[in-house]
């Protein structure tokens, strides 16, 4: 009988240790996610809490009365704002995306090939900045990027150019902002996938007469693959969402959608579109998500070996 | 070779029909097996056979899905692994790395609750025996592959458990080490007087090591005997391929008697003799198994119509001790036989593409059924 | 083979340049007298009037304040769960809603700020309205909000570790007798603790550095220091900033640079220690 008590117990135990993250994460993870949906077809309303409830108890018809309201949903298809809204920050983080894997890979692959000594140096120093403010590192480019700004002023001294350069609110900040913000996430999971490479295979491949250019792209870009996905994935579904870049660095004449659904949110107090605006947004990353995690999955798994 | 003679009176360990299901993949089908006290029982088998889910379902990591297991006569169902009279030895040896080897070795013995000096000593006498007195204040990182698997037994071997899991114990290990390191175990076993089992893949290490094999194959213990049993009488074709390498023809009985059978095989001109009764229904489908080391090879024809072919040398690998030759036979069957290589000049040795006869002795074949 | 290696240290030198020419022109400029901040006043710098404006600076000092109770809270919380949530993961084998779990935290590492700030928002208020708790918002929300999408670093960093030790050390300490909370505390949580601090920093750093989920869960008074940071700097450059920027650089950068001398020391030793261990027999 102690026995199965025993078994009971350890059961009831491992149930409870698992159940401590479970219901945290329920609780604030995926309920807020539901009541965002829920909200999101629900009428605006000026007192708080801000949206009117779905459900609702109508005294003369004696009956709950369920007031589902799609118009949110058809505001941001009729309102050519959102749609524009929305390419657009696909576009941006698509762009900065790119840009950002340019910037990272042959860093990512320079890291790998050096010694190990000088391997972690680097890593260290790429780092280091994303232990530093984000916020702070943004506004940085706001002092070089500015019409009187450091870039600008260097250039005129040197008499490069003589009129100062528009460089601060257009795309190109918003990109530099991305990328510069994102760049670690980018380097690290190349990194430790080129890291892993067998450096004999490209011994064999110039073996077999291809030339460094070719064995690089027939081997090593192939074999990076995993990594440059996950990178990928790593920069661009934030960049999608991304607010605080495009609110110090970016256009004013065109929002980034992130932008916008704060401004439903904090200005316009419309909760009911803010939470459609989300929802949707959520749905359009909801492939790059799934993929991301597949990743995951697998990198924790090749791990266990 | 450790071939004493079994205590058969205890019965230590008793496997009553346990059959372990992962969802639909069957690990372990209804094996039933009993060992004894003082025993180096081997379970042998490839990988994926099962050997590994019977062992860990004794250690108690996994709980069979159907049947019984007892030891020392108590059922061990609900029985955690920290209450079992039981100690295993991990493959990977599992030493922890953020403790010294006298840590490691006294971990097992804090659980117990034993006073400080009692621990102390017994680690100390424990450390004395795997001669590894020097190395205590050791991590695991700062010793050799040997050591750690000295301090892993230790470990293991210090709670003096009535019966002692040996996971692939030696496979960690390089040729040279493996060699020295069996006999330490034997010796080991039978100073402390402690029943082994002890899972390998390697059959070289089963036929020392053990007092009884038992060979599994999809799940299933296809045969239970002493090393001798298993090499020279395999009960199926499964065993006689899996021990040792073996030349295996199939055939049809011609003529069954007590004594003796004989049996016409496709591959070979003439029949086989072989000098013992089998139990098979007449004219049944056979296997004739002859291993490589019992077929005489020579320049010159034998005596006799029976239990011989001639063939043609095509290959000869040189081993040092003996020389394994492959010989085509006029059917087109390569055979396999080994010679023991006796004299140092290589003047009188047969050499690639000459013709040669082989034979055999009637007892020397096995036949098998299944 | 030259040419190319010459090529990859161009770009790593020049990436390095990227990352570090900002940081540096924030540091230079936080010395500068002049209010226009990007143009230097060479006359009457370098100058610390900044540093000095920064220290009589009662609302930043405050908010920094905030900023460091809310995240040193959002660690510990964060480790404690993230521990959990790996170890489960790692090791507690298959079991009903594995794969949920996993999939939960994973998913805070990529999901877009505004939309974690929006739903968790929504679920104080919705929560208030029901149980009336918690009431109004302030550094209870933004913790709780820090500790969600902290904790998915956490439970990666410790997954990815306990991936790192072999399964059988936790059933070694299984079969020499020890309970299951004894081989937690004697083997597991020993195992794990360069994870668990390295965890520690992460959360830290992630909730001392979010500034968009803060907006959203936070109240009146619990303005948060990147908050505060936001708010000026959307207003335009200011010099003080400058100087934060350079103290927090430093700060961070020192204890980074201690941090990797004491690894490599470490390394250093255990590498000298394995030669040894092959040498001696």
């Amino acid at each position: 009988m102690d026995k199965v008590l025993a078994t009971l117990h350890s059961l009831a135990g491992k149930r409870l240790v698992i159940g401590v993250p479970y219901v945290w994460l329920l609780l604030f993870f995926v309920v807020p996610f539901l009541i965002v949906f829920k909200i999101s077809f629900s009428w605006m309303q000026p007192i708080q809490p801000g949206y009117a409830p779905l459900f609702a108890w109508v005294e003369e018809t004696q009956r709950f009365v369920a007031t589902l309201n799609l118009s949110n949903y058809q505001v941001l298809l009729q309102d050519s704002l959102y749609l524009s809204t929305f390419l657009y920050s696909v576009k941006v983080a698509a762009i900065s995306t790119v840009l950002c894997l340019l910037v990272g890979y042959p860093m990512a692959y320079a890291i790998a090939r050096c010694g190990p000594s000088t391997r972690n140096l680097f890593l260290m120093l790429i780092i280091l900045p994303f232990w530093t403010s984000f916020l702070l590192r943004v506004y940085a480019w706001v002092g070089l990027l500015k019409t009187n700004g450091v870039i600008n002023n260097t250039l005129l001294a040197l008499g490069i150019i003589d009129q100062p350069l528009t460089l601060l609110y257009t795309d190109f900040a918003v990109y530099i902002g991305i990328v510069y913000s994102y760049l670690p996430f980018m380097i690290l999971p190349l990194f430790s996938n080129l890291e892993k490479h067998d450096l004999t295979l490209l011994e064999a491949a110039s073996d077999l007469g291809a030339s460094p250019m070719k064995a690089f792209f027939k081997v090593t870009l192939p074999l990076s693959m995993p990594g440059i996905v996950a990178g990928c994935l790593l920069v661009f579904i934030p960049a999608v969402g991304e607010f605080v870049i495009p609110s110090l660095l970016g256009r004013t004449d065109q929002l980034m959608i992130g932008t916008v659904l704060s401004a439903q949110f904090f200005s316009a107090r419309n909760w009911p579109v803010a939470s459609a605006v989300a929802i949707v947004l959520l749905l359009l990353l909801l492939l790059p998500i799934l993929l991301f995690q597949r990743y995951q999955r697998r990198e924790l798994e090749a791990a266990k070996r | 070779m450790s071939q004493k003679t079994i205590d058969r009176s205890h019965e230590y360990v008793r496997i009553e029909g346990v059959t372990k299901r992962f969802g639909d993949f069957v690990a372990v089908d209804n094996v039933s097996l009993s060992i004894f006290k003082g025993e180096i029982f081997c379970l042998l088998g490839g990988s994926g056979c099962g050997k590994t889910t019977l062992l860990r379902m004794l250690a108690g990591f996994e709980s069979p899905t159907s049947g019984r297991l007892l030891i020392d006569g108590q059922d061990m169902a609900g029985i955690p692994p920290y209450d079992r009279p039981v100690n295993m030895m991990f493959q990977s040896y599992a030493l922890f790395p953020h403790m010294t080897v006298e840590k490691n070795v006294a971990f097992g013995l804090e659980q117990e609750g034993l006073s400080k000096a009692e621990i102390a000593k017994r680690v100390g006498e424990m450390l004395d025996i795997v001669r590894l007195g020097d190395f205590a204040r050791r991590k695991p990182h700062q010793l050799s592959g040997g050591q750690r698997q000295r301090v892993a037994l230790a470990r293991a071997l210090v709670k003096r458990p009535k019966l002692l899991l040996l996971d692939e114990p030696l496979g960690a290990l390089d040729k040279k080490l493996r060699e020295h390191t069996q006999f330490e175990l034997i010796n080991l076993q039978e100073q402390l007087g402690v029943t082994f089992v002890v899972v390998t893949h390697d059959q070289e290490e089963a036929m020392t090591l053990a007092t009884r094999i038992g060979v599994m194959n999809k799940g299933q213990i296809v045969q239970v005997g002493t090393p001798t049993d298993i090499y020279e009488f395999p009960n199926s074709r499964f065993v006689a391929d899996f021990i040792g390498s073996v030349n295996m023809f199939d055939g049809q009985l011609v003529e069954d008697e007590p004594g003796h059978v004989r049996i016409r095989c496709n591959e070979l001109e003439a029949t086989v003799f072989v000098s013992h009764g089998i139990s098979a229904p007449p004219e049944a489908k056979v296997s004739v198994a002859i291993r490589p080391e019992k077929i005489e090879m020579s320049r010159s024809a034998p005596v006799g119509t029976e239990n011989c072919a001639k063939g043609v040398v095509k290959e000869i690998a040189y081993m040092g001790d003996l020389s394994v030759y492959l010989v085509r036979l006029e059917s087109g069957r390569m055979v396999r036989v080994t010679i023991p290589n006796v004299e140092r000049h290589a003047d009188e040795r047969i050499v690639w593409e000459e013709t040669v006869h082989l034979s055999w002795r009637p007892s020397s074949p096995v036949v098998l059924t299944i | 083979m030259n040419n190319r290696g010459w090529f990859r240290n161009g770009m790593l030198g020049l990436g390095l340049a990227f990352l570090y020419i900002p940081i540096l022109s924030m540091m230079v400029f936080s010395f500068n007298n002049s209010r226009l901040v990007t143009v230097w006043d060479a006359e009457n710098s370098p100058t610390l009037r900044w540093y000095v404006r920064l220290l009589e600076n009662d609302q930043l000092l405050g908010a920094a304040w905030i900023s460091v109770q809310i995240a040193a809270m959002t660690a510990t919380g964060a480790v404690i769960l993230g521990t959990i949530a790996g170890l489960v993961l790692a090791r507690f084998g298959p079991f009903r809603g594995r794969a949920f779990l996993s999939a939960m935290t994973t998913a805070p590492l990529v999901m877009p700020e505004v939309i974690t700030g929006i739903a968790m928002l929504l679920l104080f208020v919705s929560l208030e309205q029901l149980i009336g708790w918690p009431e109004g918002r302030g550094m209870l929300t933004i913790t709780i909000a820090h500790i969600t999408f902290a904790m998915a670093y956490v439970t990666v960093v410790v997954q990815s570790r306990l991936a790192g030790f072999d399964d059988a050390l936790e059933e070694a300490a299984l079969d020499l007798g020890a309970k299951p909370a004894t081989v937690f505390f004697r083997i597991t949580l020993p195992l794990i603790v360069p994870a668990l601090v390295s965890g520690w920093l992460l959360a830290f750093t992630l909730s001392w550095d979010d500034v968009v989920i803060s907006q959203f869960v936070s109240g009146p008074g619990s303005s948060t220091l990147p908050m505060e940071i936001f708010s000026r700097v959307r207003r335009g450059v200011s010099p003080d900033i400058n100087a934060l920027a350079t103290i927090l650089v430093l700060i961070v950068a020192t204890g980074v640079v201690l941090s990797t001398l004491y690894m490599k020391h470490e390394e250093k030793r255990r590498l000298r220690e394995e030669q040894m261990a092959r040498s001696g027999n």
